[in-house]
C-alpha cells in the first residue's frame, strides 16, 4: 500500500524515445524528482506527445493524442519530462491546438501550466542547487532548441553540473545553434540534416570534452550517431544521467 | 525566371556539393550573427522596439485599405501618380506602357526584390529596353545571368575571385592586365562603370523599404548610394512596391528604422536613408519631371484574416535567413524561388502555390531561432506549420509519408496497443543491436542510417522495467 504523502505528486511524462530507446534516462528523471522532494508515478495510458502529427500538418491525430495525455496526467500536481521538446509541446502547443474548442482549451490551458521540462523544474521550481552525483570529467553541453527558445533552458543544466565535483564544462562554438535533427526533418532532408549536423560535430570535437550532454533524447542520438558514424571517441548522455549519477549504462550508441 | 522549388531536395544536393557556394556561405555564417548581436547588445530597448515595431505593422494592416487610400491621395497631391497592380502582369505592363510613351530605351535599377518576384528585367530585356542593376551586388548577378541568393546580399554566394572574372569578361574596354586583387578595385571599376550608366537611363526604378501614408512618400535605404542616384538623375522615376509596405506616418516609419539596419547588417542605420515625394517641384534643385508608384498586390491582400497575415510585418531585414541552419547549409537559390530562408519558407507557398512551394515549410527543423532575431516577431515556425497542415488537408505530401504517420497514430492514439506492440518490437529490435550499441543499416530507417549511426535500444521499454519495479515494490509491500 502506498501511504498517502504531503509531498507533490509529479507525474512523469516519459516521452516516447527514453521509453522505447533510453529508459535510465527514465530512473534518472524519476531518482532526481524524488531527490527534489516529489513523489513520482509513471502513468501508463501516455504515448507519445503528439509531435510527428503536429509538425507534419496532421492536427486531428494531433488532437487525440493531446487528449489522451492531459486525461493521463489530470490529477498529479506537475508533470514533468526529461525533453524540452516534447515538454515544450505539451506546455506550449497543447493550448494552441485547442485554440477555440470550449470542451479542450480550459483544460490544456490548466494542463500546461503543470508541466515542466525536468532540469528546469528540478532548478526553478524545486530550487535545487547542487546535486550529489559525482562528476563525470570533461562535458560539454548542447542547448536543444525547444527547451532553449520555448521555455528558456540555458543556464539550469550548466549551475547543476557546475555543483558536481571533479567535472569541468568546456562550452562548444554555438552550443545554440540547431544539430539538425528536427524530428521528421532529419529522415525527410537526410542530406541537408547531415550537413548541420557535421558542423555540429565539429564544434563538439573542437571543445575537447570528453563527453557530451544535452536534454533532448532526438538530438542526442542524433549526435551521437553521427559522432559513431565517424569514429570520434566522444561519449553522449542525457544530462540527467550525469545529474543522477547513473552512468553505469553503456554510452548513447554503445561503447567501443 | 523558372520555379525550381519542387525540385528542392535535388536543389540542395547540388548546394552541398559545390565547393564555391560552400566557401561564400562561410561567410554568412561569420558575418552577419555578431554584428547583429552586437548591434543589439548595445541597444538596451531594442526587445521594446521589436515590440513596438510588430504592432506599428499590425495596426497598419488591419487599417491596410484606408493608409492606402490616404497614401494615394498624397501621392497625387504632390503631383505623382499611382497605379494599382494585381498581378505581376500587371505591374509589368505599366512599367512597359510608361517606357514606351516616353520613348525609353535604358533604365537603371536599385535593388528590388519586388522586381524579382515580378521577373522585371527579362520582361524588359524582351521588350528591347536595357535594365541596368546599380546595387553593386545586383549588378554581378546581373552579368553572371543570376538571380539573389539573399534579400539583402544578392551575391552573397559569389566568391571575390569569381567577381573579377565576371568583371575581366564584361568589362572588354578597360585595361586587360589592370590590377583587380583587391575588393576595393572591384568596387571602384563598377562604380566607375555604373557612374556612366546613371546619365544615360531614361528612367530610374526603385523598390521601397516603407510607403508612408500620412506624407506620400516612399523611402529607401541602402549602404551605396546608388538608390539616390536612380531616382534622382532620370527624368522619370518609378516606385515599384507591395501593398503591405505601408505605414501610417513618418514617426512610424522611423520606429521600425531602427530595429532594420540592426537586424540586417547590424549598422545603427543604413548610411543612406532616402525620402522621395513626388517629382521635383520648381524650388528643388534636382529630382525627376514624373513620378509614378506601382502598387503591388499579387496575393498579398488574399493573406489578411488568414493564419499567414503576421508575415505581411516582414519588413525584408534578411535575418533570419542570417541565422537559419538551413540556409547556411545551402544558401538561397536551392529554395528554387525568389524568396529564400525562413521568410520565403512561408512567403512563397503564398505567392507560388504550396503545391510548387510545399518543400520550403517542410525543409525546417523548427528550431526557432528565425523568430528569436525577427524584428518584426514573425512567428515564422509556427506558420510553416500551419502551410504543412494546408499541405496535409490536401493529400500533397507524399503517399510513403502519409501513410508512415497514420500507421504511428494509430498506435499513439491506443495506449494499450502502442504498449503492448512497444513491448515487442524493443525487446526484438535491443537484442539485435546489443553486441554493437548501434546499427549501420536498418530497414525503413535509411533516411537516419544514411548519414550516422541508430543508436540500439535497450532489451526492454522503461515501461516495461518500471512496471516490474512497482509490481515487486507492492509485493514487498503486501
Amino acid at each position: 500500500m502506498t501511504v498517502a504523502s504531503d509531498k507533490p505528486k509529479v507525474g512523469l511524462f516519459v516521452t516516447c524515445l527514453v521509453d522505447l530507446f533510453r529508459p535510465v534516462v527514465g530512473f534518472a528523471a524519476v531518482k532526481l524528482i524524488e531527490e527534489a522532494g516529489c513523489e513520482v508515478d509513471v502513468p501508463m495510458a501516455q504515448t507519445c506527445c503528439g509531435q510527428p502529427a503536429y509538425n507534419s500538418g496532421d492536427r486531428h491525430d494531433a488532437r487525440m493524442i493531446a487528449q489522451n495525455t492531459i486525461r493521463a496526467f489530470e490529477n498529479f500536481d506537475y508533470v514533468v519530462a526529461p525533453s524540452g521538446s516534447c515538454a515544450g509541446m505539451l506546455k506550449k502547443h497543447y493550448p494552441a491546438l485547442f485554440k477555440g474548442d470550449a470542451r479542450w482549451e480550459e483544460r490544456a490551458k490548466v494542463f500546461a501550466g503543470k508541466v515542466h521540462e525536468l532540469v528546469s523544474f528540478l532548478a526553478d521550481v524545486r530550487g535545487m542547487d547542487r546535486v550529489t552525483a559525482a562528476g563525470a570529467g570533461s562535458v560539454t553541453y548542447h542547448d536543444s532548441c525547444s527547451g532553449l527558445r520555448e521555455l528558456g533552458i540555458k543556464a539550469q543544466p550548466r549551475a547543476l553540473l557546475a555543483s558536481m565535483d571533479g567535472i569541468e564544462l568546456r562550452e562548444m562554438r554555438d552550443p545554440d545553434v540547431c544539430c539538425g535533427f528536427g524530428g521528421t526533418f532529419c529522415v525527410k532532408y537526410p542530406d541537408v540534416s547531415n550537413a548541420i549536423v557535421e558542423t555540429k560535430t565539429k564544434a563538439i570535437s573542437d571543445s575537447g570534452a570528453e563527453l557530451l550532454l544535452a536534454g533532448d533524447l532526438g538530438c542526442l542520438m542524433n549526435m551521437a550517431g553521427k559522432l559513431k558514424r565517424q569514429g570520434s571517441p566522444v561519449e553522449a548522455r542525457h544530462v540527467a544521467e550525469v545529474l543522477a549519477g547513473l552512468t553505469d549504462a553503456a554510452p548513447i550508441g554503445g561503447r567501443d | 525566371m523558372q520555379i525550381t522549388s519542387p525540385d528542392f531536395k535535388q536543389n540542395a544536393r547540388h548546394a552541398l556539393d559545390d565547393v564555391q557556394l560552400q566557401k561564400a556561405l562561410g561567410n554568412v555564417r561569420a558575418g552577419f550573427i555578431d554584428k547583429r548581436q552586437k548591434a543589439v547588445d548595445a541597444l538596451p530597448e531594442f526587445e521594446a522596439l521589436r515590440d513596438n515595431a510588430r504592432d506599428i505593422k499590425n495596426h497598419a494592416l488591419e487599417n491596410l485599405d484606408l493608409y492606402l487610400e490616404a497614401y494615394e491621395q498624397k501621392v497625387t497631391a504632390s503631383g505623382g501618380q499611382v497605379h494599382w497592380a494585381e498581378t505581376a502582369a500587371d505591374a509589368r505592363s505599366i512599367v512597359l506602357d510608361i517606357c514606351r510613351t516616353r520613348g525609353a530605351r535604358t533604365v537603371t535599377k536599385g535593388k528590388s526584390m519586388i522586381t524579382e518576384e515580378i521577373e522585371l528585367n527579362d520582361f524588359l530585356d524582351a521588350a528591347g529596353i536595357v535594365p541596368v542593376e546599380t546595387d553593386l551586388g545586383e549588378y554581378i548577378i546581373q552579368l553572371r545571368g543570376e538571380h539573389p541568393s539573399h534579400i539583402i546580399a544578392p551575391a552573397v554566394h559569389v566568391n571575390q575571385d569569381q567577381v573579377e572574372a565576371d568583371f575581366r569578361r564584361v568589362h572588354t574596354h578597360l585595361a586587360p592586365d589592370r590590377d583587380l586583387t583587391a575588393p576595393e578595385t572591384l568596387l571602384d571599376e563598377a562604380r566607375q562603370v555604373l557612374r556612366a550608366k546613371y546619365f544615360e537611363a531614361d528612367i530610374g526604378i526603385t523598390g521601397a523599404n516603407f510607403l508612408v501614408a500620412e506624407t506620400g512618400s516612399s523611402i529607401i535605404v541602402t549602404n551605396e548610394g546608388n538608390g539616390d542616384l536612380t531616382q534622382i538623375l532620370p527624368r522619370i522615376h518609378i516606385v515599384i512596391a507591395s501593398i503591405e509596405k505601408i505605414v501610417p506616418t513618418l514617426d512610424d516609419a522611423a520606429q521600425i528604422l531602427r530595429v532594420l539596419a540592426r537586424s540586417a547588417t547590424g549598422q545603427d542605420m543604413s548610411v543612406y536613408t532616402t525620402l522621395s515625394t513626388g517629382p521635383r517641384r520648381p524650388d528643388d534643385p534636382d529630382g525627376p519631371d514624373e513620378y509614378h508608384v506601382i502598387l503591388l498586390d499579387n496575393g498579398r491582400s488574399a493573406m489578411l484574416g488568414t493564419e499567414f497575415q503576421d508575415m505581411l510585418r516582414c519588413i525584408r531585414c534578411g535575418a533570419c535567413m542570417n541565422h537559419c541552419p538551413v540556409y547556411h547549409s545551402i544558401g538561397g537559390h536551392a529554395y528554387g524561388w525568389v524568396y529564400p530562408g525562413p521568410m520565403g519558407a512561408v512567403l512563397t507557398p503564398a505567392l507560388i502555390g504550396v503545391d510548387k512551394g510545399g518543400h520550403l515549410p517542410n525543409a525546417s527543423t523548427f528550431c526557432g531561432r528565425c523568430e528569436s532575431v525577427c524584428p518584426m516577431k514573425i512567428p515564422l515556425p509556427k506558420m510553416m506549420r500551419h502551410w504543412r497542415e494546408k499541405e496535409f488537408e490536401r493529400g500533397l505530401n507524399p503517399a510513403t509519408q502519409r501513410y508512415g504517420l497514420k500507421a504511428w497514430a494509430f498506435f499513439a492514439r491506443r495506449p494499450w496497443l502502442y504498449r503492448l506492440a512497444t513491448s515487442i518490437a524493443i525487446p526484438v529490435l535491443g537484442t539485435a543491436g546489443k553486441a554493437k550499441g548501434r546499427f549501420s543499416w536498418l530497414p525503413f530507417a535509411g533516411g537516419w542510417t544514411k548519414h550516422r549511426e541508430l543508436p540500439a535500444p535497450e532489451t526492454r521499454t522503461f515501461r516495461q522495467q518500471w512496471s516490474q519495479r512497482e509490481a515487486l515494490k507492492q509485493g514487498g509491500a503486501a
